[in-house]
């Protein structure tokens, strides 16, 4: 694993990559040329990368349907991540899961799901996996302060509490489900406070500093490793995009200020990193613009691998069913 | 070869296939006393790995599909009618995950689903939802009607790959059957069973419609009736040829479900025979299925609702008419 220097670089690298593949998506859904939803992780990025740089390659993930940055944060191939949300075939999921279904279960990225709070439980039963085969494996599940009130997660965290398994509940509390605030939903002042009632450990963390949720997770990776249990960790957060891209055609009302908006832009937490490697002389302007044309060469190379790779064929739709296959029609 | 009831059927499979596979495990409501009758003493052996669990189902039903996409091989014991609290995770993740992400992961999971009906417990406990997983693609689906196919399809159950929804019949627990003690011996899905051969009349039964429609050919017989009467075992997948090829020679189909009759898996039987085996047939396709209302209390009405032999005796009788 990464330290010193290369971590954070690192770090800087994977915010950076997720800043500007979700501003090609944003492109991308203007123009029309990739269908269907897209949630933009724009602004949240030091969430999931100073998260999964805690982690080992092996360990696990499952995240929702703000589904690029999770994968990208534990080191993702950006092209195959393009390539699925343009539908290809050479797409992580051979096309047929889309924007919010990114998974590469070969660098234990669970997969991603659309309905909110359903990955919860599936997170669980990876770290019971993880326990009975005693191979020392972590589970992060990224969650929504929205998804806090599904009772999946109630079920899941009283699971992993009780049989102290090693899963780190994130919940990415930016704010709003869609455009519903969370303090009309959470009857406790944060999402973290009900961690008392899981008797787990609840922990709020500075979402826009990506250092600040490295060491917060690496205390519950350590706690988790030890066999001591879970931790739910809270990450006060902001997307500075609409809930999905091309939402505000339909929205009527608005459901936040432009001064919040700008308040959360002016805690950008590229630009706070930035000044950290700056400021701690571990890096210089040249060397970030470096890591910055780089990725903008990646994410460019990225749309062009996903433009030119084929789509799937009709036979497609019928593989993938079953690993024992029967009959289909 | 010995006989054995139906639960320990299950039991035995259950048993034999955790000394095979150790990543076999179980996980259920008080399923380590054996609450339902057939985990009780598995605990004994294999300890840790038989889990009672909170009353979270979909909470464990979904840590199922969790445990098996990092290569373990969960069996979760529950009853059918809880299967609508852990829908989302049956549906979401069990049956969409692995086509959803490419094929990336395989998700070796039973769901063992007990069916109780017919016993007074109305309508929040008596379920059959089988259809409505039929009807939702990425599961199979395996309802075995004797002891033996109890055992075998449950092996086979746990050594696919895929999710299984297992579906179990209450009412045949302590029926009695040949079962052999052959640890390799399973039933292959998608391989229904003629349970009795007959040339007039095919009849299709679910489960635990088996015995009654079994029964009805045997007094028919006297009346020089013939009745094939065929299991199909799994309905997903389903083996529509063994079924089409019976109709063919009788030409008269009969299907016994005890699942609600609107989108049951008699009517889906139906459809594909009166599409591929139309002009084998001589008369109209009869269903005899559960009525379409929720199961009462009352025992002056509960019986009412299912098919019986005599259902089953005038479905027959309308199609030699
Ligand atoms: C079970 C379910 N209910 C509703 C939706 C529609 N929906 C998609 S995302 C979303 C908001 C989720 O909010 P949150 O969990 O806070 O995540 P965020 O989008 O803010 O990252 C809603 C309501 C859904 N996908 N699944
Ligand atoms: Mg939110």
């Amino acid at each position: 694993m990464p330290e010193g220097k290369e971590l954070y670089m690192l770090m800087l690298r994977r915010m950076m990559l997720i800043r500007k593949f979700d501003e090609t998506v944003k492109d991308l859904v203007q123009s029309a040329e990739l269908v269907g939803m897209a949630h933009c992780y724009i602004g949240e990025e030091a969430v999931a990368v100073g998260a999964c740089t805690a982690l080992r390659d092996e360990d696990y993930i499952t995240g929702n349907h703000r589904s690029h940055g999770h994968p990208i944060s534990k080191g993702g191939d950006v092209r195959r991540a393009m390539a699925e949300l343009l539908g290809k075939a050479t797409g992580y999921c051979k096309g047929k899961g889309g924007s919010m279904h990114l998974a590469d279960f070969d660098i234990g990225i669970l997969g991603e799901s659309g309905i909110v709070g359903s990955a919860l439980p599936v997170a669980v039963g990876a770290a019971m996996g993880s326990k009975m085969q005693n191979n020392d494996r972590v589970v992060i599940s990224f969650f929504g302060d929205g998804a806090s009130n599904q009772g999946a997660c109630h079920e899941a965290m009283n699971l992993a509490s009780i049989w102290k398994l090693p899963v780190i509940f994130l919940c990415e509390n930016n704010q709003y489900a869609v455009t519903t605030s969370f303090k009309d939903t959470v009857s406790t002042e944060n999402v973290s406070d009900r961690a008392t009632a899981y008797n787990m450990p609840g922990v709020l963390v500075d979402g826009q500093d990506v250092m600040a949720m490295h060491e917060a997770t690496v205390h519950a990776i350590q706690r988790a490793r030890a066999g001591k249990g879970p931790t739910l960790l809270e990450a006060k957060t902001y997307r500075y995009e609409d809930h999905s891209e091309g939402l505000n055609r339909i929205l009527r009302e608005p459901y936040r200020t432009e001064e919040e908006v700008e308040f959360w832009r002016q805690r950008d937490p590229i630009d706070i990193h930035s000044k950290w490697l700056l400021e701690n002389d571990v890096a210089s302007q040249e060397e970030i613009d470096k890591v910055q044309h780089d990725v903008y060469e990646a994410i460019g190379d990225a749309l062009q691998f996903a433009r030119e790779s084929p789509y799937p064929d009709e036979a497609d739709l019928f593989t993938d069913m079953f690993a024992d296959p029967i009959p289909l029609r | 070869m010995g006989e054995i009831t139906y639960s320990d059927a299950l039991n035995h499979a259950l048993k034999e296939e955790m000394r095979r596979d150790e990543k076999v495990f179980l996980m259920g409501e008080s399923i380590r006393g054996g609450i339902y009758g057939v985990t009780g003493g598995l605990s004994q052996e294999f300890d840790k790995r038989v889990i009672d669990t909170p009353l979270s189902e979909n909470g464990f039903m979904g840590a199922a599909v969790g445990a098996a996409a990092v290569g373990m091989r969960p069996i979760v014991q529950s009853l059918a009618s809880f299967a609508w609290v852990a829908m989302d995770q049956l549906v979401s993740q069990a049956a969409k995950m692995r086509f959803m992400f490419g094929g990336q992961v395989n998700l070796p999971i039973v769901y063992r689903w007990g069916l109780l009906y017919g016993n007074n417990i109305a309508a929040h406990h008596a379920d059959r939802p089988y259809p409505m997983f039929m009807n939702m693609p990425g599961l199979k689906i395996a309802i075995p009607s004797t002891p033996a196919d109890a055992k075998g399809l449950l092996k086979t159950a746990i050594r696919d790959n895929d999710p299984v929804m297992f579906f179990e019949d209450n009412n045949l627990a302590g029926s009695r059957g040949e079962v052999s003690e052959d640890p390799e011996i399973c039933i292959p899905f998608g391989k229904a069973e003629v349970k009795r051969e007959g040339a007039d009349v095919t009849v299709v039964t679910i489960a635990g419609m088996l015995r009654p429609a079994l029964a009805v050919a045997d007094e028919l017989e006297s009346d020089g009736i013939s009745v094939e009467v065929i299991d199909p075992r799994t309905i997903v997948p389903l083996d529509t040829k063994t079924i089409l090829d019976s109709v063919e020679k009788t030409g008269r189909l009969v299907v016994v479900d005890p699942a609600h009759r609107s989108c049951s898996v008699a009517s889906e039987i139906s459809s594909i025979v009166s599409q591929e085996g139309f002009w084998s047939l001589q008369a109209p396709i009869q269903r005899v299925t559960s009525l379409d209302c929720h199961f009462p209390f009352s025992p002056a009405l509960e019986h009412l609702v299912y098919p019986n032999e005599d259902k089953i005796a005038d479905a027959i009788n309308l199609t030699l008419e």
